[in-house]
């Protein structure tokens, strides 16, 4: 037994150099988490991401829907880059025929009745057509063409009510607030507005290093077991619990290394800002690691070949990946889905990290799921260490 | 003078499931003996190696290695027992020296005494100037050199050699087998499984041979020889063809029953 810790370091530091010399398994080691943050990054819109949305026009009105176009045209989300791409079209039947071949994600219909309308002050209309296809641009689109029409057509609403105003000879009255009486103001905790790679990041960052573990430490096993360089291993007077331990070090020493690169993706190509305590991220990040280990253990116990580990692990982790809430947020699932995600230690993990990476939340903010990842990771481990030593001389 | 057991084996059986591997095998092994393993594919030879070297946990029966209990005293064996399996235990990423150091670590020398240890028979087995490469540049008979030396850091008293000349040059198999004698003459015990009939006949003191889990028969090669009918010199070979028959054991069907279920490869070892 007092051998262990020294047993344990030089498992440790052997696995680390042979990974270190092995270039494949080191160039997919950096490569998987960039792909995945660069990928989950670009690929989910967010509002501030609507650049260059193709759509489709028919101004059947002249010199006003001209003025409410060249708004749509000139729209900027995020500076210097345009958010839609106007096309003109004939007619609305057009338009929907241009979304069916999906030249266009949606199309804005100005009637020739327009500009008489809102000269003789009755309602105009402006017609929005979406492109159900694409739920998530049109989503988008449609909001950010609504607001534009109702921006510019309170614009009106105040020119005719100060006109009004004036005539009916009532001082100090505000046009602006006659037409829209209640304005909202959104405040956050933070300055700035989060986007959907701001609450992805965190979850993406832990299951990277979760999954590295998990996934690590069961081919780790497997592949000596297939080797045969185990053996080597289990004919040495160590504990067997030093083997496994020093299995996992490694294991958690290189998922702490891909969190950083996660994270270094993330502050310097996604702008993300970490509001919390850098240490307090890496200490998340380390018991999320310890309540994998002991599910890494089971497999790598279980599974007696390396295909076998894998198919076993896709099991565990596909589930995990979108009940995790990494993703999708867990207030959207269904009950049983909710349920089933606080079973997960990966849901706390990232919980945890969102709240201390976008909210700046503190030690005592995330004590909770701290305790549950310790727990969670202690009580596996007891469990499977057992199991281990028992399946590994079946 | 008799010599004294070193290994001391009694009704010890493995099964898998349904699948008996080893079926209650007795057998000594004197102290200071090259003694010969021979069987046919899956006969067993594998499955006892593993359990006498501690790998594998006996389903029933005892044996005794160095006066240490095989299921009670497990690091005392593993401190008294080296081991050249089937399979070589080297990585392939790291050179000769670092895997050295690390099995010789796990084995609580210090590095002083691993290097010492290393180098001596490292320039024996003509690998001096291959110690700082990585082993993924070495040739098969290149890895097996380091991987005896690996099983020698330790100095043990019994040497497990499981087909150490398996697909190796005539070269390098004669050396391997030289050097086999040479610690043999040291005082190091012996422990040979190989389906070299002429390897087994040139190293062992002598022989069992094991079948369809159980010792089939057991003596010095001589007289061995002696018991085969009907040829004028036998060879070991003819010997064992008599007491194993001529079926051949990896054929699909009823051999293949008999050779273990399927999570056992031909020799009755388990795939992992």
């Amino acid at each position: 037994m007092q051998h262990v810790f020294s047993d344990l370091w030089q498992i440790t530091k052997k696995d680390l150099l042979e990974f270190a010399r092995d270039r494949i398994r080191l160039i997919t080691f950096v490569i998987m988490p960039i792909f995945m943050m660069v990928l989950t990054g670009f690929i989910f819109p967010s509002q501030a991401s609507i650049k260059d949305v193709p759509i489709g026009a028919v101004n059947q009105n002249g010199a006003t829907g001209d003025r409410l176009l060249g708004v749509v045209k000139n729209l900027e989300i995020t500076s210097g880059n345009k958010a839609f791409q106007i096309k003109d079209y004939k007619s609305i039947a057009a338009i929907k025929d241009g979304i069916k071949k999906q030249e266009i994600n949606g199309g804005i219909y100005i009637p020739a009745d327009f500009s008489s309308n809102i000269q003789a002050s009755k309602q105009a209309q402006v017609t929005i057509i979406e492109d159900q296809a694409n739920p998530q641009i049109s989503d988008i689109t449609t909001q950010t063409l609504t607001n534009v029409v109702r921006g510019f057509g309170q614009q009106i609403g105040k020119q005719k009510v100060s006109i009004l105003v004036s005539k009916a000879g009532a001082k100090g009255l505000d046009a602006g607030a006659l037409v829209l009486p209640i304005q909202t103001r959104l405040e956050g905790i933070l300055p700035g507005s989060t986007n959907y790679f701001e609450f992805v990041a965190p979850g993406i960052m832990a299951m990277v290093v979760m999954t590295a573990v998990l996934t690590g430490l069961a081919a780790s096993v497997s592949r000596e077991k297939e080797q045969g360089t185990l053996d080597g291993i289990l004919i040495a007077p160590i504990s067997r619990l030093a083997i496994i331990l020093g299995k996992a070090a490694s294991q958690s020493i290189r998922g702490l290394a891909q969190g950083a690169i996660v994270l270094l993706i993330a502050i310097f190509l996604f702008g993300v800002t970490i509001n919390g305590s850098l240490l307090l991220v890496a200490l998340l990040l380390l018991l999320g690691i310890f309540s994998f280990v002991g599910l890494g253990i089971l497999v790598s116990s279980v599974a007696a070949e390396q295909e076998t580990a894998t198919q076993l692990l896709f099991m565990f982790q596909f589930p995990m990946l979108f009940l995790s809430g990494a993703f999708f947020p867990i207030q959207q699932m269904p009950k049983i889905m909710q349920d089933i995600a606080h079973i997960l230690p990966l849901t706390y993990a990232i919980d945890a990290l969102r709240q201390v990476i976008i909210l700046g939340a503190g030690l005592s903010q995330v004590a909770n799921e701290l305790l549950v990842l310790i727990a969670f990771g202690a009580v596996t481990l007891v469990i499977t260490v057992p199991l281990f030593k028992k399946m590994i001389a079946r | 003078m008799a010599k004294e057991n070193i290994i001391e084996v009694k009704d010890l059986t493995k099964k898998f499931k349904n699948f008996t591997a080893v079926d209650s095998i007795s057998l000594n092994v004197k102290r200071g003996e090259i003694f010969g393993f021979l069987g046919p594919n899956g006969a067993g030879k594998s499955t006892t190696i593993r359990m006498l070297t501690t790998l594998l946990t006996p389903t029933s029966g005892s044996a005794v290695i160095e006066n240490f209990d095989i299921k009670k005293n497990q690091d005392a064996i593993r401190r008294h027992i080296g081991l050249v399996a089937e399979k070589i235990i080297l990585y392939n990423h790291l050179s000769a020296m670092e895997n050295l150091e690390f099995f010789g670590r796990l084995n609580h020398l210090p590095k002083k005494v691993i290097h010492e240890r290393a180098e001596g028979w490292i320039k024996r087995l003509g690998m001096e100037d291959w110690k700082d490469a990585q082993a993924n540049t070495y040739s098969t008979g290149m890895k097996q050199r380091i991987n005896i030396v690996r099983a020698l850091l330790t100095e043990p008293d019994i040497l497990f050699l499981d087909e150490p000349t398996l697909g190796l040059d005539p070269q390098t198999t004669f050396m391997i087998r030289t050097f086999i004698q040479d610690l043999n003459k040291k005082g190091i015990t012996i422990i040979l499984t190989t389906h070299d009939m002429i390897e087994a006949e040139a190293l062992s003191d002598r022989v069992a041979i094991i079948d369809h889990g159980k010792i089939q028969a057991m003596d010095t090669v001589n007289n061995l020889k002696k018991k085969v009918k009907g040829k004028g010199s036998p060879t070991l070979e003819d010997v064992f063809l008599q007491v194993t028959g001529l079926d051949i054991r990896d054929k699909l069907g009823k051999a293949k029953k008999q050779s273990g279920p399927p999570w056992q490869g031909g020799d009755g070892k388990r795939v992992r």
